[in-house]
């Protein structure tokens, strides 16, 4: 295996637990960790230097937008961020009520904000990974603390519709 | 933003929310620190925010945080990744090397090693080929089924080939779906999908059943457009486009990438 490949290896469980963070579903986040790596791996001879990681997190990240994006294409299916989305089997409610909470969050507040708090980047990186100013990742990170914290507070519009 | 703290050395300004946020995931400088920490234990309000994005922090990572300690799944091993990606270049170099020949001093006896294999092979390429010819010209009409409806195309034609196609992505090398169309095929019917490079230069995909596991890529040449084709999985796929090989070669590498990473998750 080339030393790339090694660096990639080393960055999977951090990819996984992002993928299934970002999509709540275990086949979903798999199948983006996937395309991720054959995509890296496909593209290294642009890789010039840095943190294969941020690499790989960028294109996870790009990849699971251009899903979302297909998705919401298809007319059948609901709205994004609807509490239809498909839910694991949680172990226990708080756990289930942060998956929801995320779950309500628009793509790319997500995405920052489960790049910040679950994968320890730093704003700087985050920004590389989202093609975005710092100033948009903490506009991002605002938003998606502050949904959060109402949702938890006991506002949940997208549920108390549904039901 | 504020990407620099360092100027805010005024005791007395008021703390920012960005500051806020800054401190929660420890992106401030040390030395700025008890400034919030003393603007925190008069503001209850936003000790209380601070605190409850520190609890939203914790709860992601315990429900998150054990995915990472999960046994890894074999599909995802980078070796075997590597050996999938390796499998098809080394074909796709075997066979532009021949087609090379095959224009040089080997003639006739290089070209039938191109083109070795199955005769109807050739057939269902020659098709396509002629199918790619006809449509690339059409300015209003070119496909019958836009782009823009990707995921509808791509369930129309699934449906009629009685396989799930998949329109590959090919936006990284440059190239937007343009859409596609239904067309007659050797056995049934024939999945059509074209694309456009930045300089309106088309490129077609050609998908239908086809009675043999596997072959080897091969390259076909007709004057100005030329394709490249192969058999994976009783499916055959021919990538037409205009005969400038090695951009061809990318072009057919990247879909046959994604049609194989797809074909590998449902085989396991």
């Amino acid at each position: 295996m080339s030393a790339f490949a090694k660096d990639l290896e080393a960055a999977i469980p951090a990819l996984r637990r992002y993928a299934r963070a970002l999509t709540r579903d275990a086949e979903t986040a798999d199948d983006l960790v996937q395309d991720t790596l054959v995509r890296a791996l496909r593209s290294q001879h642009l890789f010039h230097g840095g943190d294969v990681r941020s690499w790989a997190y960028t294109i996870l990240t790009n990849l699971n937008r251009n899903r979302l994006r297909s998705l919401a294409r298809r007319p059948a299916l609901s709205p994004l961020g609807d509490a239809d989305a498909p839910q694991m089997a949680g172990p226990e409610a708080g756990g289930r009520d942060i998956e929801r909470a995320l779950a309500a969050l628009v793509e790319d507040q997500r995405a920052a904000l489960l790049l910040v708090v679950l994968e320890g980047l730093s704003y700087r990186e985050v920004a590389e990974v989202q093609g975005v100013p710092i100033g948009t990742v903490m506009s991002r990170l605002a938003r998606a603390r502050a949904q959060i914290k109402s949702y938890l507070d006991g506002e949940r519009p997208a549920l108390r519709r549904v039901k | 933003m504020n990407e620099d703290y360092e100027p805010m050395t005024d005791r007395e300004s008021p703390i920012t929310e960005d500051e806020l946020h800054a401190y929660v995931d420890g992106e401030m400088p040390a030395d700025r620190r008890p400034a919030v920490e003393a603007w925190l234990a008069q503001h209850p309000e936003d000790a209380a925010r601070v605190d409850a994005w520190r609890a939203q922090a914790e709860l992601i990572k315990t429900r998150f945080a054990e995915i990472a300690r999960e046994p890894m799944p074999a599909r995802l091993d980078p070796a075997r990744l590597e050996r999938l990606q390796r499998r098809w270049p080394r074909r796709a170099v075997v066979a532009a090397v021949l087609a090379f020949l095959a224009g040089g001093a080997l003639g006739w006896f290089g070209r039938e090693m191109v083109e070795a294999g199955s005769p109807v092979a050739k057939t269902l390429a020659a098709d396509a080929i002629d199918a790619h010819k006809l449509y690339v010209v059409e300015v209003r009409h070119p496909v019958e089924v836009p782009g823009a409806e990707a995921a509808h195309l791509v369930q129309w034609l699934s449906k009629r080939l009685g396989y799930d196609l998949r329109a590959p992505d090919l936006g990284d090398i440059g190239l937007k779906l343009v859409g596609g169309r239904l067309l007659p095929g050797p056995s049934g019917a024939a999945g059509f999908l074209m694309y456009e490079g930045p300089s309106g230069e088309r490129f077609t995909l050609y998908c239908a059943r086809w009675d043999a596991p596997e072959t080897a890529l091969r390259y076909r040449d007709a004057g100005q457009v030329a394709a490249f084709y192969w058999v994976d999985d009783n499916k055959a796929y021919v990538m037409s486009g205009p005969a400038d090989r090695e951009r061809l070669r990318k072009i057919a590498q990247s879909a046959y990438d994604q049609i194989e990473t797809r074909a590998s998750k449902t085989r396991g």
